[in-house]
């Protein structure tokens, strides 16, 4: 497995250049790029302006929910329903940024500090913070994040406008191609940054415990699924952790 | 005038219906966290909890038959899915091979058995 490259020492600046660098060559440039070149073309499909499309990308700057939004914005859907679904797509923040903030703001952060990394925080910024920011420098660490969600909502933006003006040339397949890079590039990213049996453990369970309460029609079956998977996860890892100290 | 009206329209339903909902995850992430350092145990659970999530999340999109995937059959997305895992593992975890194997084969797939 290749591990993490050390970030140069250095200024804020050089941090936040590394960012932009960092994002630039995560496999999440690419994944961003036909995200949102499928996100584009499905705006112009719907009859959306290319302005609307960027809006929402740097607005919303969540995949499913933005197509979620789209499809909903038609005749004959309450928008009010759209709204939920938009909202229960996008629960998954809550715990990423829970996660993510206590490692890389500084002691006398103002929460207005956070208000832009955490804007910018997805899946994507979030899989590289969580595995640079630990090697780094905690006062380099939110510049860090900054350049890797600035550079990657700029590519989001800029390849919505594309995918927009591409539409008409583009197969009919690209549309289901685009979609699957979400869930691919998450499951295989996911995995790769799970280096602790806590980590492995909720993987595995989420993928288990999702469905099944789906299928159930258990309601805010997302939230339960972290829950439940999540808790389960934490409690074999306390077990494993105290054995290992014993032995 | 009316122009600039039915343009409002749609850029007022995105804030409202697509901004806010999405965006107020991340602002209660934001006040929830205060006073939590990174050593904390519930910063761990959190940690497992999000990534319990993220699974039920792309579990949701590979299997669910509406939403955004809904265009290819599900088990061409499931295939798709363990062969691209399959990929990644294959290339020392690799990232990249399993997202490129993953979307060779949602292609082939969806080519081959969508109607």
């Amino acid at each position: 497995m290749a591990d993490a490259p050390l970030p140069p020492p250095g200024t804020t600046t050089d941090a936040f250049l590394f960012g932009l660098r960092t994002a630039a060559t995560s496999v999440f440039a690419f994944v961003i790029i036909f995200t949102y070149i499928g996100f584009g073309a499905m705006c112009h499909d719907y009859g959306l302006s290319v302005g609307w499309a960027m809006l929402s990308t740097v607005l919303q700057w969540a995949g499913p929910a933005q197509v979620i939004l789209v499809t909903g914005l038609g005749p004959g859907t309450a928008l009010i329903e759209t709204a939920v679904a938009v909202s229960l797509s996008s629960v998954r923040f809550l715990p990423i940024v829970v996660a993510l903030i206590p490692l890389v703001r500084r002691e006398n952060a103002r929460p207005w500090h956070l208000m832009l990394p955490v804007h910018f925080m997805a899946v994507s910024v979030w899989v590289e913070a969580m595995r640079h920011a630990p090697n780094m420098p905690r006062e380099q660490r939110i510049p860090f994040c900054n350049g890797v969600g600035l550079a990657l909502l700029s590519l989001g933006t800029i390849f919505t406008a594309v995918g927009y003006y591409m539409q008409a040339v583009l197969p009919a397949l690209f549309g289901a191609a685009a979609m699957f890079i979400t869930p691919i590039s998450f499951l295989t990213s996911t995995a790769r940054n799970a280096r602790l049996l806590l980590e492995k453990a909720a993987l595995a369970l989420g993928l288990t415990i999702g469905p099944m309460l789906a299928y159930s029609q258990v309601q805010f079956d997302l939230l339960w699924t972290g829950v439940i998977g999540g808790t389960l996860a934490y409690g074999l890892h306390r077990v494993h952790r105290s054995r290992s100290a014993k032995a | 005038m009316s122009a600039t009206l039915s343009e409002l329209g749609p850029v007022l339903a995105l804030i409202l219906f697509g901004f806010l909902p999405n965006e107020v995850w991340r602002l209660v992430g934001l006040m929830l966290v205060r006073g939590l350092d990174e050593k904390s145990q519930i910063i761990v659970w959190v940690r497992a909890v999000a990534t319990a999530m993220l699974a039920g999340v792309l579990a949701q999109l590979l299997l669910s038959t509406s939403g955004p995937l809904s265009s290819i059959p599900v088990e061409v997305r499931v295939g798709a899915a363990v062969l691209g895992f399959a990929a990644f593992l294959i290339a020392r975890r690799s990232v990249f091979a399993g997202v490129l194997a993953g979307e060779a084969a949602v292609m082939l797939g969806t080519y081959l058995f969508a109607v």
